[in-house]
């Protein structure tokens, strides 16, 4: 794998594989949903649906009718702190797909009526995925109000349907010259493609946009937790109730950050994980229990270790939260079993080659490789860091797990969420 | 600065490269002693492998709709060997993955891992197919889990209009049955479960699929060490009740009360994967409503702004097929939306396609069929759905040129037979007293609750 940066800031890396004749192209900006701008929630992502609505040479349906006809397909997704757009396509249109990056870097050219067609898609997407499923948000939406005190981390990212009615053209054309610039962006290139010519293509189409002025990152930090929050949010059609348990994770790339991971993998790692098999299969207490720590490095501010569980009506928040806090109580104390952190270390080493090699479904070859490059390259500066979390993970102690757990697995370090069902089900 | 008139690269469409060939991994083929047929396939983008271990018998084969699914999900918690909690963190230090369950037409066993650990997790998968231990207290447990899992999926919109299409377009027959109902889970039992797994679960006519980093002879040979001496065939099925015939127009409203927003499912019955008509089907389906560039997403996403996700597609099973129209739109549009989308088909079905949409849709449907080759799972992906239906050893490599050899008249022809939106059967998962009256325009409306019931 190969960087370099082009005379406008924009850095390029490019990685050959080029056993099967396809590519993946992505173009990451340094922004997400924290930074958009107060009174604007959801602005980031109806933005990044903006980027499909039309470029100086290219306009509206033309980037996706391109993608197509050409045999590939695309998308675009809005995280914390980083908006994506990219590409899987036969390697032979490989210089179109740039063409059609690049154009959009240069000028967005869009008017008031996709801006009304975006804002009324982006709802329905929101009804689709939040308001009219069971469950809908559950925890990603419900979480941050009430764990986080910093407005860019604790607000509703999806979008607020007034704000989404408020926001401009104007707001549209000012998002685009701040944060749209090439040195706050990276452009990754993998798979079938010479690294020559890779860079040659990218240099030809992308290096005489004008470099505009890196945009000043705002302030995401979080004042430091010394109690514990608790929220409650209604279930409007599931008649489950539901609990979200959040714990501030580690800076990611410490070595506490690494026995987090690991830590995380031991409470929530599928059938074998201690807080599935206690409390769906041992105590039955629960229908689902499933956590995570987000997206392997895809953030660059405080985020959380979550674990979800939707529990039988039966049992009582108070039964529920006392066999949970067991197990995290368990592993303060006692940390985990040698075997354990051995099985773990290789179940992650497996699905980090996953990830890696696939990643989004097995239609978008090595979208995984090409999310970690890109983000190790907008927070770090350095795309081969990508290969420093095996060894990073493989150095994990007992004892760190331990510490890291009564550090980090604190009561005072968490919150939570009750999802409860607004009607219990008619009889 | 260049302008746009020094620099003709800036507004010209930069020309398609020259292709390069799509090669199709080589495929080993055998079929074992006792029937057992082994696909193996070494692709060697990661240290891993993955595997699918089918039986031909699934849900349409039981006794109870979702019988052979509850099967499946009890059979991992247990075998001769080992408990529950063994299966699951000897996966965890293999690094693997492993799943169970069943579909309409068969019952699989998902695996795969690091590839240093293929025998052993070959061997648990083995463990899983032949000697599952079918646990009281496990079975007990898995039907209780069951129950409460189907009470959020009849509280999801997308799942209620899911099983009220499956049952207008099937009536009878078995591939009506998308999920239980309380009371037939309720009706399962132990013995069943066993008896359905013992006749079914069987290596005549089951295919095992393997695809990654590994050395087919080597693994050929470590897969007739774990099935080689296992034996049986499954057993017949009698032939199952024919769907309904074509009807005229209907509505079949799911009343969700206090829905924001209706999802929209519209199906006709259509073919299989292997009547003649597959590929212009899937063309034509392509057009209408099946990539992102499609007529349907232009219409009622990107002129409309009615939804955010529409689409369409040919549902194959193996006995039949049917095609689906699917948009989940704000609650005011029903009508709308749906007179756009017929429109949409009923223009498909008078008008042929332009040259240039065409040779659009040509590339990318051949394109996206080479996708999967980038990945083990991609290719074995493709490749299950060669083998299970029986296509032909090269339909991956002539795909291609079978595809890019349709014509507009293709098209026209399919969609004249398949898009026969007079005999639609229309499905909304939606609050009744809010888009009842829309729903009332396109044809007679039976409204049912989320349970199934007529009201």
């Amino acid at each position: 794998m190969e960087m370099r940066t082009l005379k406008n800031g924009l850095r390029v890396v490019v990685s050959p594989e080029r056993t099967a004749p396809l590519v993946t192209v992505g173009v990451y900006y340094n922004i997400g949903f924290r930074l958009e701008p107060q009174g604007r929630s959801g602005f980031a992502h109806l933005f990044e649906h903006m980027m499909f609505q039309g470029s100086e040479n290219a306009g509206k349906m033309v980037h996706i009718k391109l993608i197509n006809s050409s045999g590939g397909v695309l998308n675009g997704s809005t995280h914390y702190d980083v908006t994506n757009y990219y590409e899987a396509v036969p390697s032979n249109a490989l210089a179109r797909v740039l063409w059609l990056e690049a154009d959009r870097m240069r000028t967005l050219k869009v008017d008031d009526e996709n801006l009304r067609n975006q804002r009324d898609v982006v709802k329905e997407e929101v009804r689709v995925n939040v308001l009219n499923q069971p469950y809908g948000g559950f925890p990603w939406l419900d979480l941050p109000p009430v764990a986080f005190r910093n407005w860019a981390n604790a607000h509703n990212f999806y979008g607020d349907f007034a704000d989404l009615d408020a926001a401009s053209l104007n707001d549209v054309r000012q998002f685009f010259a701040t944060y749209y610039v090439p040195s706050n962006a990276v452009l990754v290139i993998l798979g079938d493609v010479d690294v020559d010519e890779a860079f040659r293509l990218a240099q030809q189409y992308f290096e005489d946009i004008p470099d505009g002025k890196a945009p000043v990152q705002a302030d995401v930090t979080e004042p430091a937790q010394t109690a514990e929050r608790r929220g409650t949010v209604p279930e409007k059609f599931g008649t489950l109730p539901a609990v979200a348990i959040g714990y501030r994770a580690p800076a990611r790339r410490t070595p506490d950050w690494y026995a987090m991971m690991l830590l995380d993998q031991t409470l929530h790692g599928g059938r074998a994980g201690r807080i599935y098999r206690k409390l769906v299969l041992e105590q039955q207490l629960a229908v689902e229990a499933s956590g995570d720590t987000g997206d392997l490095f895809d953030y660059n501010g405080p985020v959380q270790v979550v674990t979800k569980i939707i529990y039988k009506p039966e049992v009582t928040a108070d039964q529920l939260m006392a066999a949970y806090d067991a197990i995290i109580e368990d592993v303060r104390k006692n940390g985990i079993g040698a075997e354990e952190l051995d099985e773990v270390k290789v179940k992650f080493r497996s699905d980090y080659f996953s990830a890696l090699e696939g990643g989004r479904g097995s239609g978008f070859p090595r979208f995984g490789l090409m999310h970690y490059l890109a983000c190790f390259t907008l927070f770090d500066g350095d795309p081969k860091l990508v290969n420093t979390i095996p060894d990073g993970l493989n150095s994990v102690t007992l004892a760190q797990v331990k510490t890291v757990a009564e550090k980090y697995l604190a009561p005072s370090q968490r919150s939570i969420v009750f999802r409860l069902p607004a009607q219990q089900e008619a009889a | 600065m260049a302008t746009a008139a020094s620099n003709p690269s800036r507004s010209e469409v930069p020309a398609l490269g020259p292709e390069r060939p799509v090669i199709w991994p080589r495929r080993y083929r055998q079929r074992l002693k006792n029937g057992l047929e082994v696909v193996l396939v070494e692709v060697k983008t990661i240290p891993k492998f993955t595997a699918e271990l089918y039986f031909r018998r699934g849900n349409a084969a039981a006794d109870l709709p979702g019988l052979a699914e509850m099967t499946a999900t009890v059979a991992r918690t247990g075998t001769s060997r080992r408990t529950s909690r063994q299966v699951e963190e000897s996966l965890r230090r293999w690094g693997a993955d492993l799943s169970t369950g069943a579909g309409a037409d068969t019952s699989a066993i998902g695996f795969g891992g690091l590839s240093e650990f293929s025998k052993p997790i070959m061997e648990l998968a083995a463990e899983i197919a032949r000697e599952a231990a079918f646990p009281a207290d496990q079975f007990e447990r898995e039907r209780r889990q069951k129950k409460e899992e189907l009470r959020i999926d009849r509280a999801t919109p997308g799942f209620l209009a899911g099983e009220r299409i499956r049952k207008v377009l099937f009536g009878a027959h078995p591939y009506a049955n998308y999920a239980p109902s309380d009371a037939q889970v309720e009706a399962y039992t132990l013995e069943a479960l066993v008896a359905f797994y013992r006749a079914n679960y069987r290596p005549s006519g089951a295919l095992l699929l393997a695809v990654g980093d590994f050395d087919a002879e080597k693994m050929l040979a470590e897969i007739e060490s774990v099935f080689g001496d296992w034996t049986g065939a499954p057993r017949e099925v009698a032939q199952p009740a024919a769907p309904p015939p074509a009807r005229g127009r209907q509505v079949h409203l799911v009343h969700v009360p206090g829905a924001v927003q209706s999802e929209i499912l519209i199906g006709n019955m259509a073919i299989t994967r292997l009547h003649p008509d597959w590929l212009r089907l899937a063309l034509a389906n392509n057009i209408f409503g099946g990539a992102f560039n499609s007529r349907l997403v232009m219409n009622i996403r990107e002129q409309k702004g009615y939804t955010y996700s529409p689409h369409s597609g040919v549902n194959a099973l193996r006995q039949y097929g049917f095609f689906t129209v699917n948009a989940a739109v704000r609650n005011d549009v029903v009508a709308a939306t749906l007179a756009e989308t017929f429109y949409e088909l009923d223009r498909m079905r008078a008008l042929p396609v332009s040259d240039a949409e065409l040779a659009d849709a040509l590339q990318y449907i051949t394109g996206v069929f080479s996708l999967g080759l980038g990945t083990q799972g991609g290719i074995a992906g493709q490749l299950s759905v060669v083998l299970l239906n029986g296509l032909p050893e090269d339909y991956l490599e002539t795909y291609r040129e079978r595809v890019r050899a349709l014509t507009a008249a293709d098209v026209l022809e399919a969609a004249r037979k398949y898009f026969d939106s007079a005999h639609a059967q229309i499905v909304i998962a939606g609050d009744r007293t809010v888009i009842g009256e829309q729903a009332a325009l396109f044809g007679d409306v039976d409204t049912y609750d989320p349970q199934g019931n007529r009201i």
